[in-house]
């Protein structure tokens, strides 16, 4: 028993059945082979597996893939443009944002979203707007080190 | 030792990572992206009880479920002898192995593997789960170590004596009790007399301590894909610490010579000692053996947290004895350690890293591996020494107060240095533990005045071998002046970047230079686990010994070339030098290289025995709101000997993730059961890892004592810095409302009761 949906991921249109109990997680990873999107817990408390829905981000886990028809989806995939990182990609990288790298593409892309709202936050804004993103290796600093870098690039 | 006396151009600076890009725009492979054509997935049918006898497994019905392609219990799996094998940072009896990968006549912990299903679909392996249909005979189960040693406990393996062991390393001496018992394991480190000791002292401390069973907490979960070929080869993908020690186990558990095993290596989220053996590579290997189709299986997270090998949970008793003058007189402590459902806790280590920080000349430490109903635990970063430690440094801490000393003078006055000889008989070389304690006591946030109610301050030392172990390193010198550096050990944090600049260094060579590689079992010669804070320091000596092969081949290609003898030519900076003031840079001789000789490798295999021990010393301001119990970080000053920084933001981040856990444990984890063995919290909900919210920045002093034992003076740095924080945060507990923490993690709950407590 499949549904037909259609999703826009990174730009491109994708038309597909899937079972209901297909999560987007689920339907990025193994339908559309965009493996960056990680899954850390099953239970929407990691964050690795952040997209952004329509600009906004949201955990890829607790949202059914018929749940995002008809929606933009962006994954870490389709970040950088242009052969060019994003500046936060950059930051995380420059920074050294990260050890064993899992958490990063979702980090990433709760940042993007935090940046839009906060173009220029404060350390407490950068805390409270990761603060549904667990890392386990840094204890956060470099993290907030990169968020602080790419704001002030971007400003 | 030193390899050179010339400031280094590369070791000591902040590169950023080769493998950077891949991680920061998701095309990094790691373990659960792999997939083949035909794939299958398997899903693993796990205990409900935590202590049953297996009667029956009946998967017929299963079979019948469209779509699923093979089924395999512990019976599909070639019996294992009874014997002790090295296994990372830890030991494992074979046979006890087998059963905890898939459970064999009992259930010893609810989430024990009882059989796993492959199925084209993820979703049908799991649907499949509820037909496989299994018989149990529940039994009692017991949960707490010390009800567990007690005559008459509920017995997880009958007829278990306790054995008698050595040191960390020394295995078994030979002497084994003749009661049953849970108490699998003992051993006791004694050095001079107690009661001569206890009875020079003014005063004696003794208290008794717990903390809880705590998870590595990985982000990635596990996960495990193994192709079994026509020719009996198997292919194993696993987001795994030690390739090598997977391979070796699959090997075995699989009834295969270890050479018809090759992992290939993939990017690993997190480990922590947690992914360093193997577990369910094995069944994805016997599962694709059945199927003749590759197999994938991953875990959930709930898996992770009852399926996999947590750290132990853990009783302590210590008793210190001081004059009034500071001096310590003797030391004295009992360490009961959880193992889980095998024996094969780090009680052993933790029995030696807890009093060495000091030099005391009468000590004896003894400590229990104890068999309960819960996961078998793993390695976790340090392993054994935070609960240890936590126990010694609040004894310390209250001692210096009794004795109106300040707590870092009465460390300093009792120091252990370079020739002191620990309880277990080994005696330190050159050491840092003075030099931490300084750093902190000069440190700006040490100096600085604390005001505010229900604040306070603690400090902590610690103390953690590190190891060395082998090591292997192949380079390929191109014709472009680059060099492709091949190795076997996973990059869990910066392991390429942090030997690549090894290498460079020694090549005299730019780091962008050299393109860091890891790869398959087959291609690099063996290299143990990146764990055990060995990977930066042997491996980084193997990177070394290959860069000075490469030197060698140069010098004699150069001789060639300048018809000259090899005496005649030498190599500084990347730049060969010959008769005649002729040169060459390593760019030119590599462009040479084709046409005069072809061109050449590099390699090395080491196995140090100069292992580097670590020393940290901690203080960190909380505040505690009397109201709810909350207890929050103010601020955090980490000062850790890391012999020399390689990459200096890299040790930072390494310290500061062991202090994120440090404080994790301190505060916030802990796995809950019920009476049945049932863990209540099995999500990264309920199971409070520190989010951003609940830490502040977590300053570092980097002290550089530089290691003799090793060319560029490196330590191990990983998991000393998780020691300190227990017993930091249970002090400065102290020290805000003069209450004394004895059970960790101090929840709010838990604080609240300490709180009553001292009020009424």
């Amino acid at each position: 028993m499949s549904v037909p949906i259609s999703v826009t991921v990174n730009g491109r249109l994708h038309e597909l059945e899937v079972e209901p109990r297909t999560l987007l997680a689920h339907l990025l990873r193994e339908d559309l082979t965009l493996t960056g999107t990680h899954i850390g817990c099953d239970t929407s408390q990691c964050g690795a597996c952040t997209v952004l829905i329509d600009g906004t981000s949201a955990k890829s886990c607790t949202v059914l893939a018929v749940q995002a028809d008809g929606a933009e989806i962006t994954t870490i995939e389709g970040l950088a443009q242009d052969g060019q990182l994003h500046p936060l990609q950059e930051a995380f990288w420059d920074e050294h944002g990260l050890q064993c790298g899992y958490c990063t593409p979702g980090m990433i892309m709760s940042g993007v979203d935090l940046l839009e709202r906060h173009p220029s936050p404060s350390e407490a804004e950068i805390r409270r707007g990761l603060d549904g993103n667990l890392c386990r290796c840094t204890g956060y600093e470099h993290i907030v080190n990169a968020m602080q870098a790419a704001a002030g690039g971007a400003s | 030792m030193v390899a050179t006396d010339r400031p280094h151009n590369v070791v000591g600076t902040r590169p950023v990572r080769p493998d950077g890009v891949d991680k920061v725009t998701g095309r990094a492979t790691y373990g659960g992206d792999v997939r083949f054509p035909g794939m299958l997935y398997g899903r693993i049918l796990r205990s409900p009880h935590a202590h049953a006898i297996i009667k029956n497994i009946d998967a017929s019905k299963a079979l019948e479920l469209d779509g699923v392609r093979a089924i395999v219990t512990n019976a599909d799996f070639a019996r294992q002898p009874d014997e002790e094998v090295a296994l990372g940072e830890l030991t494992a009896n074979l046979s006890e192995m087998l059963d905890q990968v898939i459970a064999g006549t009992k259930a010893l912990y609810r989430g024990h593997a009882i059989a796993a299903v492959a199925a084209t679909d993820p979703h049908i392996a799991e649907d499949a789960l509820d037909l496989i249909e299994v018989e149990y005979e529940v039994l009692d189960a017991v949960l707490d170590p010390q009800e567990a040693m007690r005559p008459g406990a509920p017995q997880l393996h009958p007829g278990m004596v306790t054995q008698e062991v050595g040191g960390l390393f020394d295995g078994e001496t030979g002497e084994a009790g003749t009661e049953e018992t849970n108490a699998a394991k003992h051993v006791k480190f004694t050095k001079g007399d107690l009661d001569t000791g206890f009875a020079e002292a003014d005063i004696i401390i003794e208290r008794e301590f717990d903390t809880g069973m705590y998870h590595q907490g990985y982000i990635e979960t596990h996960n495990g894909t193994a192709m079994w070929k026509k020719d009996d080869r198997v292919q194993v993908w696993s987001s795994t610490q030690g390739q090598f020690e997977v391979r070796d186990q699959t090997a075995l558990l699989c009834g295969l010579a270890p050479s018809r095993v090759t992992v290939e290596p993939v990017e690993i989220g997190g480990g922590f000692g947690g992914k360093t053996h193997v577990v369910m590579e094995p069944l994805a290997a016997i599962l694709s053996k059945k199927t003749g189709r590759p197999v994938k299986m991953i875990m959930t997270r709930q898996e992770v947290f009852e399926g996999t090998g947590p750290t132990s949970g853990t009783h302590n008793r210590v008793k210190i004895g001081a004059k009034r003058d500071g001096t310590i007189t003797a030391m004295d402590a009992e360490l009961i350690f959880e193992a889980g459902a095998y024996p094969g806790s780090p009680f052993t280590a933790g029995a030696m890293c807890a009093f060495a920080p000091y030099d005391v000349d009468n000590i004896e430490v003894e400590g229990w591996d104890v068999v309960v109903n819960k996961p078998k635990v793993g390695a976790y970063r340090a392993p054994g020494a935070p609960a240890a430690e936590y126990a010694v440094e609040s004894v310390i801490d209250e001692i210096a107060e009794r004795l109106e000393l300040d707590p870092l003078e009465f460390r300093l006055q009792n120091a252990a240095q370079e020739g002191t000889v620990r309880a277990d008989g080994a005696a330190f070389g050159v050491i840092g533990n003075v030099d931490t304690l300084q750093a902190v006591q000069q440190s700006e946030h040490y100096r600085s005045e604390l005001s505010g109610e229900n604040r306070g301050r603690g400090v902590a030392s610690g103390f953690w071998f590190n190891v060395g172990f082998t090591s292997a390193a192949h380079a390929n010198v191109m014709s472009d002046g680059t060099v492709g550096l091949v190795v076997g050990s996973a990059d869990i944090g910066g392991t390429r970047a942090a030997l690549a600049m090894q290498f460079a260094e020694t090549l005299g060579i730019p780091y962008e230079s050299v393109n860091p590689q890891v790869v398959n079992t087959d291609a690099i010669g063996y290299t143990m686990v990146t764990g055990g804070s060995r990977t930066a320091f042997a491996g980084g000596w193997a990177a070394h010994e290959a860069a000075l092969d490469i030197r060698r081949q140069l010098v004699e290609r150069a001789a060639m070339i300048w018809e000259c003898d090899l005496d005649a030519v030498s190599y500084e900076d990347g730049v060969l030098s010959g008769p005649d003031d002729q040169s060459f840079t390593f760019q030119e001789i590599c462009e040479q290289l084709p046409h005069t000789g072809g061109l050449i490798q590099g390699k090395a295999d080491v196995s140090p025995e100069t292992s580097g021990p670590a020393f940290a010393c901690h203080v960190v301001d909380v505040e505690v709101d009397p109201e709810t119990g909350k207890v929050d970080i103010l601020r955090y000053t980490a000062a850790q000997d890391v012999g020399t920084a390689v990459h200096p933001s890299y040790v930072e981040s390494q310290i500061q993730g062991g202090v994120a856990q440090g404080i994790g444990m301190a505060l916030h984890e802990e796995y809950v059961f019920d009476d049945s063995g049932n863990m209540e919290n099995p999500t990264l909900l309920d199971y409070r890892m520190p989010t951003t919210f609940d830490l502040p920045m977590l300053d570092v002093l980097l002290v550089e004592v530089a290691n003799p034992g090793h060319p560029y003076g490196v330590r191990g740095v990983g998991e000393i810095p998780i020691v300190p924080p227990l017993a930091a945060v249970a002090n400065a507990i102290h020290d805000a409302m003069g209450v004394r923490v004895t059970q960790l993690p101090a929840t709010p709950d838990r604080m609240l009761e300490l709180l009553e407590e001292q009020g009424g």
